[in-house]
């Protein structure tokens, strides 16, 4: 019975749409072969959200369109459009 | 008094309002670097109280009092934060040989809401290759409302500037800017001397204004064709690569609100971006016969 580790990607894109460009990422990998950091790469890993579904990745949230609060409408803070996607790989 | 010709120009301070950073390479000559890394190695790199006026930190013989006296740091500092601001802290950044990791993305202290700034002065005395983990800084990132570590998990963001530079090279940031220390791959100690001024005086028109003329000022055609892009309005005006579609506008109006601070003109605008929305006629239309 092979056994399964997650392995996590994170994308920010530059909409709330699944197929707009990648602005920021991370990855989290179960699996302990790769270890990534901050600043370790300047190119994403994929150039849209729906590039990365080509490739395997599932998406486990999409991020919810929220109304900014009251008073807060031209405040910038995190990077709204966090898509989360998974990968299981056996180790 | 500093001397005009050591002051920052209107296109520097517009660079720093947009991307919320500044950067001389090799500012600092060769023996003062020496001399700051020999005080660094013998841990005689004195900080002071917070709060105590720049003027009367770091007294002779002191290498980094050299290095913050010369007369071009002294105009960069005069021209952002005024004449003697005061010390906040003061830290010698250090990245380990071969290191696991690299920090976390963060902004430093707390969240900071006022438009009134604090500047960082972050000194490189040595060479920083590309292996050595040198500072990463988040151009535009400096507006953006977080606090401290919440960042964190941003591992990468398109337009990140990783500092790779020669000895003597300073960079100047505004207190909210997104940065870390890179891990350090080299079997080399890299070092970064960081250190916090706070103004005291209102920060408006601080730097050689020759040039903020009204051409400089002058709005832009919406969609008007060709673009300048070294005057005030275009660097303002351009998005960073990082920015989300809708986001970006609103750091453009962030820009815009932070270049009328410290101009005092209150009519300033890039292309329309804020006149559109101050747009609210209360002149009643006489009714027709």
């Amino acid at each position: 019975m092979a056994q399964l580790r997650q392995k996590v990607l994170v994308l920010y894109l530059a909409s709330s749409a699944l197929d707009d460009q990648v602005r920021s990422w991370a990855v989290y990998d179960g699996t302990g072969k790769e270890a990534h950091t901050t600043g370790d790469d300047n190119e994403p890993p994929y150039k849209t959200g729906l590039d990365a579904l080509k490739d395997g990745w599932r998406v486990i949230q999409f991020p919810q369109l929220i109304p900014p609060y009251p008073g807060l409408e031209f405040t910038t803070s995190f990077q709204r459009h966090e898509f989360i996607l998974e990968k299981l790989e056996e180790v | 008094m500093v001397g005009k010709e050591f002051l920052l120009n209107s296109k520097q301070m517009a660079f720093f309002v947009a991307k919320g950073y500044l950067r001389f390479d090799e500012l600092i000559p060769e023996e003062i670097n020496k001399a700051v890394m020999r005080d660094i190695d013998a841990g005689t790199v004195r900080s002071q109280p917070a709060g105590t006026p720049l003027s009367q930190c770091y007294p002779a013989p002191s290498a980094v009092g050299e290095m913050i006296r010369l007369p071009q740091v002294q105009g960069i500092i005069h021209s952002l934060v005024g004449p003697d601001p005061l010390f906040d802290h003061q830290a010698v950044h250090v990245r380990q040989p071969n290191e696991g990791a690299a920090q976390h993305l963060h902004g430093d202290s707390t969240i900071d809401v006022r438009m009134h700034f604090d500047v960082q002065l972050m000194y490189f005395p040595h060479d920083v290759t590309p292996e050595m983990g040198g500072t990463l800084i988040v151009p535009g990132s400096h507006f953006r409302r977080i606090n401290e570590m919440d960042i964190a998990r941003y591992q990468n963001i398109v337009g990140q500037i990783q500092m790779v530079c020669k000895a003597g090279t300073l960079m100047v940031v505004h207190h909210g800017i997104w940065h870390c220390g890179r891990q350090n791959k080299s079997d080399q100690m890299r070092y970064m001397f960081k250190v916090r001024l706070n103004p005291t005086v209102r920060q408006r028109l601080l730097w050689n204004t020759d040039d903020l003329t009204d051409e400089t000022k002058k709005q832009q055609t919406i969609f008007g064709g060709a673009k300048k892009s070294d005057d005030v309005q275009s660097i303002l005006g351009q998005q960073e690569p990082w920015f989300e579609w809708g986001d970006g506008r609103l750091e453009i109006i962030n820009r815009i609100k932070l270049w009328r601070f410290i101009t005092g003109d209150d009519n300033f605008d890039v292309h329309y971006w804020l006149s559109r929305l101050e747009n609210m006629p209360e002149n009643l239309l006489e009714a027709v016969e």
